[in-house]
């Protein structure tokens, strides 16, 4: 077993908040991780600090046998760090082909095709119809599927999707949840953040709880969710969606 | 089929334009010269703060440090004209690299004002060089007009042909660049700058060429715009309102972020400035009033609107995906 993504005690402040404290964790090339917690726990900051989008306060961050913790996130994607956005960054002034053209030509090099790349990513996301459109005209559920797109136009070996199931109908987040086993079995590492906790069921191979920027639970997702500490603090979501 | 007539229309302009010395008399071949090189430091300012969001307030700098440096480099250089204008687009580009590592550690409103205060450092290092002058400036000897036509008459066509290179340079080259693979990269860094950091496009790098370019291309302007004059003096060479304010309101009034705002831009800005010129003080405040209305009204201002409304495009930069 590979690793691929290792953090070791990786504290984030701001100011006297502790949005991450003491995060350790290590994800073995190819796997599917899930991350739960209540809002505000942190989940989003953990992946700007695994993309690069802001430094950690202490700790180490390696990624594919390398030191990355003070590297740029510009450096991270090129090495194989892709991350979709929980509120959505369009490149409102350009097309949507034109948004996955800057990620396949500046990505994880590789793509001696920036345009067939696209074309491609379009095509197994569902935005092919769109392609020629400016991304500012898109509805909030195109603009995720966006973020999704956009990250995998980047040809990345890890793959950081926060919240895109959100607002989906039950086909939708069926297709979505293809899609991402899709991606996985071409040999993609994926952490994925989410709140519908069925659809995050049915793909990941590993489920990890923050709560106060700490992980309270690390493991086989059917064990974490079976917990009790777990259950109360995720019991509205859980309740309602696992069943 | 707008835009084809928009590209003719374009087309047309050009040509009229390298054909003007056929047409204008020499106070419209003046103003024409300044508007041309009024076109060029508005795309620089554009490119810079349009696609980078590096909001400068301190282009007189560079137009500054290129005008002086032109003097320099033919009073004391002995450097013959057509030489110095790329040695001193060259030397503000080479300026721009200690410069910009400077600015650089500000961000934001600081950014801003850092680069107004390095403009001031220049313009009281430019009043300490007696050998230009000291604060009272200095002219250009005759024989360095002479020595690009003998006549009074040339000398306004060769630098009229000058200030039409400098336009087209300007326009083309921004137009290249946004074009090429880069443009990609900075068209997304002008949308969001994280969400292109994450694609893999190295911000901080881009910016920096972008302003060490933009730098070279406003010294160029000024070592044209104080050739022009025939005379130099740190107050007008270093003018944050002749060359910042001016090319920043023509970039917000026209549409920034886009490469024919500058160009829309310029045109309102002299056409105005003709009717209203007699106005004084008034006349400026206008202009300032003008701005702020179309910040509030449409920050992307006319060509950004029309852009929006219509899909209009003259010089277009998109790719499209072949059905
Ligand atoms: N750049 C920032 N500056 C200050 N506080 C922040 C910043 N980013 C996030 N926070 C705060 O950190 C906490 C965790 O946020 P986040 O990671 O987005 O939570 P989650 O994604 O789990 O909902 C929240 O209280 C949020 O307000
Ligand atoms: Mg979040």
């Amino acid at each position: 077993m590979t690793v691929l993504l290792e953090l070791k005690g990786v504290n984030k402040s701001f100011g006297a908040l502790r949005v991450a404290q003491d995060v350790t964790f290590d994800l073995p090339e190819g796997q599917a991780l899930g991350v739960i917690g209540p809002n505000g726990a942190g989940k989003s900051t953990l992946f700007n600090l695994i993309g690069g989008a802001l430094p950690p306060s202490s700790g180490q961050i390696a990624f594919d046998g390398h030191d990355v913790t003070r590297t740029p996130a510009s450096a991270r994607c090129r090495a194989g760090v892709a991350r979709s956005f929980q509120i959505p960054h369009p490149f409102v002034g350009m097309s949507v082909f034109e948004n996955l053209l800057v990620a396949s030509s500046f990505g994880e090099s590789g793509h001696t095709d920036p345009e067939a790349a696209a074309a491609h990513i379009l095509d197994i996301t569902g935005l092919r119809h769109r392609a020629n459109r400016h991304a500012g005209s898109l509805t909030l559920l195109e603009r995720k599927r966006l973020e999704l797109s956009r990250a995998l136009a980047t040809g990345p070996k890890l793959l950081l999707l926060d919240e895109i199931a959100g607002g989906l109908t039950e086909g939708e987040c069926h297709d979505l949840v293809a899609t991402i086993k899709d991606v996985q079995s071409t040999g993609v590492s994926i952490i994925w953040i989410e709140h519908i906790v069925h659809a995050l069921m049915a793909v990941v191979d590993r489920l990890i709880v923050i709560d106060f920027g700490r992980i309270v639970a690390d493991g086989d997702p059917a064990t974490v969710m079976a917990q009790p500490e777990v259950q109360e603090i995720y019991m509205g979501i859980s309740v309602e969606d696992a069943a | 089929m707008a835009n084809r007539i928009l590209q003719a229309l374009l087309a047309l302009t050009i040509l009229a334009l390298a054909l003007a010395p056929l047409w204008a008399g020499r106070a419209d071949l003046r103003l024409l010269m300044e508007v041309l090189a009024y076109l060029a430091l508005a795309q620089m300012w554009n490119l810079l703060a349009g696609y980078t969001g590096l909001i400068s307030v301190g282009q007189q700098a560079w137009v500054g440090l290129g005008g002086y440096l032109f003097f320099a480099l033919t009073i004391l250089g002995g450097v013959p004209v057509f030489a110095a204008f790329p040695l001193a687009a060259l030397l503000t580009a080479v300026l721009a690299v200690p410069t910009g590592w400077v600015a650089f550690r500000l961000q934001g409103a600081y950014f801003a004002i850092g680069t107004w205060v390095i403009a001031e450092v220049y313009r009281l290092v430019a009043a300490q060089v007696g050998a230009l002058g000291g604060g009272s400036g200095i002219s250009l000897p005759v024989a360095v007009a002479k020595s690009i036509a003998e006549t009074r008459m040339g000398r306004e066509y060769v630098m009229y042909y000058i200030a039409f290179a400098l336009a087209v340079i300007a326009v083309a080259g921004v137009w290249l660049i946004l074009r090429s693979r880069w443009g990609l990269a900075l068209t997304a860094i002008r949308d969001s700058e994280v969400a292109a950091e994450s694609v893999g496009v190295n911000t901080m790098r881009s910016k920096f060429l972008i302003y060490v370019i933009t730098a070279g291309l406003t010294g160029l302007t000024g070592a044209f715009l104080f050739f022009q004059k025939l005379r130099i003096t740190p107050d007008a060479a270093f003018s944050v309102n002749d060359w910042t304010a001016f090319v920043i309101f023509i970039v917000v009034i026209g549409g920034i972020g886009t490469i024919e705002g500058p160009i829309i831009g310029t045109i309102l800005f002299f056409a105005l400035r003709e009717v209203a010129a007699d106005w004084g003080t008034w006349y400026l405040m206008g202009l300032g009033a003008l701005a702020i209305a179309v910040m509030l009204i449409d920050k992307r201002g006319l060509w950004g609107a029309i852009h929006a409304r219509w899909g209009l495009s003259i010089l277009p930069v998109s790719r499209n995906l072949p059905d």
